[in-house]
């Protein structure tokens, strides 16, 4: 219904461009060209977006809308006798059977209360689809009654024209901080609804994960506890091994590329290192559970060591792996960005190159790197495939990377697949773990743009 | 000639100078050669990742068949009704007459198992397709089941004792036996590409995961391009300079370093929660995408809009065009190649995310590809998660396949990018 009225509202803008354009064109011949405003596309264009936008807007907002306001209505409808004393779950429950008993899929015998609720759904969304259809053709012929109506040879239509168009430029570069107003809110609410069932400080100072309870009254499960200091201890554990690999690595790199390497060199290399970064994470994640974990295992147990098969060296290892770039490039960035005599004058006093790049290039440079470095740990922290295929489930606290451990990526992924129930701590507190690390990557990313910006703003 | 005089002259001095030099030199040495070193490891660590994968993925590519003659006899064969008779009869039946020492109830059952599972479908689906007979037979190629498509490409090993070896003597013979009478073969795996995904990893395919992504990224470009582009060029040719666009752009920029799985947690929170679309569908996944690529469209848009010298503004606004006139009619078209160049490297990142689409549940086992933006589907890196997380050894191979394939699209889209940069890009 919804892709013909597309359709339909498409058809109708380019009828209503052409009347527009037409009656733009009538203007022209009878004032021979002299005192028409605009040329006659834009009166098209004005008639156009005025019969087409709200009609879309409509669609939308319809659309958004619809199930839910039948939704109520039906359960307001149901039977009093049926539905008394049900829970909110037990009440879903038979709106689900009664819509999938409405979209023809039968299983047994269904109660007379549900075939006759299927029934008035289907009744409804019949009359609720033609009713929207009714609805926007009767806008549009009505925009186009409305709009063609102002047209006149001295009407700014092209002035009008480009004011909905500036509109709509703005609406939708405010739909970057809707983004984020979105995520917000929403982690903000739920975590509310959260804390409400757990106390802040229990999450916050408790050293006891074990989220895996009972959704159901039917199933087995831990009594749950939700002190999160263990998972965060994993993630920063992870965290650490994955900077560990990675920063030496890209310095490294970043100093021979900046200042030992002749160009061509830097072409081929520069673009090489780049396809790290762009390799999906899915991919490092089966590289870490196929080759990696299974080799550090082995050889831990060469060397007599206990290894978990899921170890934290493997997952944070091969994090870093993927991090390398992030940290080169902007090193790079940093150390190029240093003013040339400084290095000139260093060389020139006799010191090799070496000794520029230590005491010279890389104190220079240092606020620079450390952005970089900031923004590759935010990476690191809020990686979440590597993690969910090669780290573990359970939250310990060691020190151990031979040992497992778990991050707050891995137990958001592990609370939300499977059964989803939005009045469940377990699902909740994977909200609470999405505002933290939204917080915590925030502020890393914040103040390591600032660091960047700041510091270039020192030397241009 | 002055060297030699100055060593003889100060000859101690010297000789610790040339020491402290030498030791200066070396420490240059050594800082070139970490930087050897790194580059050698991150490019050696690259290259181990890519070698793993196609050792693993290659053998994917190709698929066991068994070449089997299907007689469609009266017991099991309903000449009224073809479509209910017993097609698991007349596999039996083709294979008593492979191997005529196989047991009724007993080691018949195991010689059946040498081909994939859903061999009735398709012994189905041709007799059913053509007019059959009671009496006629029905010569097929059969996918072979896992373990003997692996013993096949020589990941089961034979020389592997007989105890820690999925497949048994007998059952090896069996199957050598099959391979002498000339019914074996392995041709190249099309069922990769054109078959959904299935719990046996013979009959496995990705077209399920490729058409989900497709709409995936249709839904995605169809929301970010437009918004993007006008985002960008409001901010860059039009925004006045004040506390607002100053905070759009905080706000940018910010987005771009959001980890994904938060876009995730938003998608499920608003998108599922509140407007109620419909859970693991194309549309939702696109739309949560779209919100990824937003920032790194408008970045490169800027970038782009920036590039066109202020001279071409300045001779459309002097013949009389009109600010949107200027940028619509000369600014836009002749940044293209740019926004085109930042939409596709975007779009690609969007192909690779994987995170996001867990969450709102494009992980499901769905064994038909999507009919539209609101079915329930799977995408291709979610899929090479599924697989992943599979247990059968045919999936270990499956998996870097996939890899391979979604590689293979992201490098496609890229060249595609690096195509469009060289060759419409202007320097001015």
């Amino acid at each position: 219904m919804a892709g013909y009225l597309i359709l339909t509202i498409i058809a109708f803008s380019l009828i209503a461009f052409w009347i527009g354009r037409s009656a733009g064109n009538k203007f022209v011949a009878d004032a021979q060209g002299t005192t028409v405003h605009s040329l006659p596309g834009y009166h098209g264009a004005f008639v156009a977006v005025w019969v087409g936008l709200p009609a879309l807007v409509l669609l939308l907002l319809w659309l958004v809308f619809q199930d839910n306001v039948i939704d109520s209505l039906l359960l307001s409808s149901l039977p009093q006798s049926e539905i008394a004393g049900l829970t909110p779950a037990q009440l879903n429950l038979v709106m689900t059977e009664i819509k999938t008993v409405a979209s023809g899929t039968i299983f047994g015998e269904p109660a007379p209360h549900i075939m006759q609720g299927a029934e008035t759904l289907t009744r409804w969304r019949g009359i609720a689809g033609w009713a929207m259809v009714a609805t926007s053709v009767c806008l549009m012929l009505l925009m186009l009654f409305f709009t063609r109506s102002r047209l006149s040879a001295r009407f700014r239509a092209r002035n009008q024209f480009e004011a909905v168009i500036s509109g709509l430029m703005i609406f939708c570069s405010v739909a970057a901080i809707l983004t984020t107003i979105g995520i917000i809110v929403s982690l903000l609410y739920e975590s509310y609804a959260f804390f409400q069932l757990v106390p802040p400080h229990e999450f916050f100072f408790g050293l006891n994960w074990e989220p895996q309870i009972a959704i159901r009254e039917d199933q087995v499960a831990g009594a749950g506890a939700f002190g999160a200091v263990p998972v965060f201890y994993g993630t920063l554990v992870i965290a650490t091994l994955a900077m560990a690999v990675a920063t030496p690595i890209g310095l490294f790199t970043a100093i021979y590329l900046a200042e030992y390497a002749s160009e061509r060199f830097r072409n081929i290399v520069k673009p090489i290192l780049e396809i790290l970064a762009g390799v999906p994470t899915v991919v490092y994640g089966f590289f870490a559970v196929l080759t990696v974990a299974p080799a550090i295992r082995e050889a831990g147990t060469l060397m007599g060591l206990a290894t978990s098969p899921n170890s934290a060296l493997a997952a944070g290892g091969v994090m870093g792996i993927m991090i390398i770039p992030f940290i080169s490039s902007l090193s790079d960035d940093a150390i190029r960005a240093v003013p040339r005599s400084m290095s000139d004058g260093s060389l020139a006093m006799g010191a090799t190159r070496a000794e520029t790049i230590t005491r010279v290039l890389l104190p220079a440079a240092l606020p620079g790197i450390m952005g970089g470095i900031l923004l590759a740990l935010s990476r690191a922290i809020g990686e979440t495939m590597i993690v969910v295929m090669a780290a573990g489930l359970i939250a310990t606290m060691t020190i151990n990377p031979l040992d497992s451990v778990t991050t707050v990526t891995v137990q958001i992924v592990t609370l939300l697949i499977g059964d989803t129930a939005f009045d469940s701590p377990k699902t909740l507190a994977a909200f609470a773990l999405g505002l933290v690390l939204f917080f915590v990557t925030l502020c890393l990313n914040v103040v390591a743009l600032r660091i960047v910006q700041k510091y270039r703003e020192q030397y241009e | 000639m002055s060297d030699a005089s100055m060593t003889t002259q100060h000859a101690l001095q010297g000789q610790a100078a040339e020491r402290r030099r030498r030791a200066r030199h070396a420490a240059d040495t050594r800082l070139r050669l970490y930087g050897i070193g790194a580059i050698t490891l991150a490019i050696g660590l690259l290259g181990i990742l890519i070698f793993t994968i196609i050792l693993g993925g290659h053998t994917a590519f190709t698929q066991t068949h068994v070449r089997v003659q299907f007689p469609l006899t009266a017991e099991s064969y309903n000449a009224e009704e073809p479509a209910r008779s017993n097609w698991r009869g007349v596999i039996d039946d083709a294979m008593a007459e492979i191997f005529p020492d196989a047991v009724e109830g007993g080691n018949l059952r195991t010689r059946t198992q040498i081909l994939t599972n859903n061999t009735q479908f398709f012994v189905r689906d041709a007799v059913l397709a053509g007019d059959y007979e009671v009496g006629d037979t029905v010569t097929l190629e059969v996918p072979a089941s896992d373990p003997y498509d692996q013993l096949n490409k020589g990941v089961i090993k034979r020389d592997t004792p007989e105890e820690n070896r999925r497949l048994d003597n007998d059952e090896v013979a069996a199957f050598d036996s099959l391979v002498e009478n000339g019914q074996v073969s392995r041709p190249f795996n099309w069922g990769l590409f054109f078959n959904a995904d299935s719990r046996f990893p013979e009959i496995a395919g990705l077209s399920g995961a490729i058409v989900g992504s497709f709409y995936a990224l249709m839904v995605c470009f169809l929301i970010s391009f437009p918004v993007g582009i006008m985002a960008a060029t409001y901010l860059e040719e039009f925004a006045p300079k004040n506390r607002l666009t100053d905070l759009i752009e905080v706000n940018i920029n910010n987005l771009a370093a959001v980890p994904s799985i938060v876009f995730g947690l938003l998608g499920l929170a608003v998108f599922l929660q509140i407007f109620g679309l419909p859970r693991s569908a194309p549309l939702v996944g696109g739309m949560v995408l779209s919100l990824m690529t937003l920032p790194t469209i408008i970045i490169a848009t800027r970038a782009a809009l920036k590039a066109v010298p202020p001279s071409i503004r300045e001779a459309a606004l002097g013949v009389g065009a009109s600010k949107h006139q200027v940028i619509t009619h000369h600014v836009l078209p002749l940044a293209l190649p740019g926004i085109l160049t930042g939409t596709i490297i975007g779009l690609a990142q969007a192909l690779g995310e994987t995170a996001p689409l867990l969450l709102i549940g494009m992980n499901a086992f769905i064994t038909s590809p999507p009919g539209g933006i609101f079915d329930a589907s799977t995408a291709l890196p979610t899929q090479i998660y599924i697989w992943a997380d599979s247990p059968e050894r045919g999936f270990v191979a499956r998996t870097s396949a996939g890899i391979l394939v979604l590689l293979g699209f992201l490098i496609t889209m890229n060249a595609i990018a690096i195509f469009l940069r060289q060759r419409l890009e202007r320097r001015w």
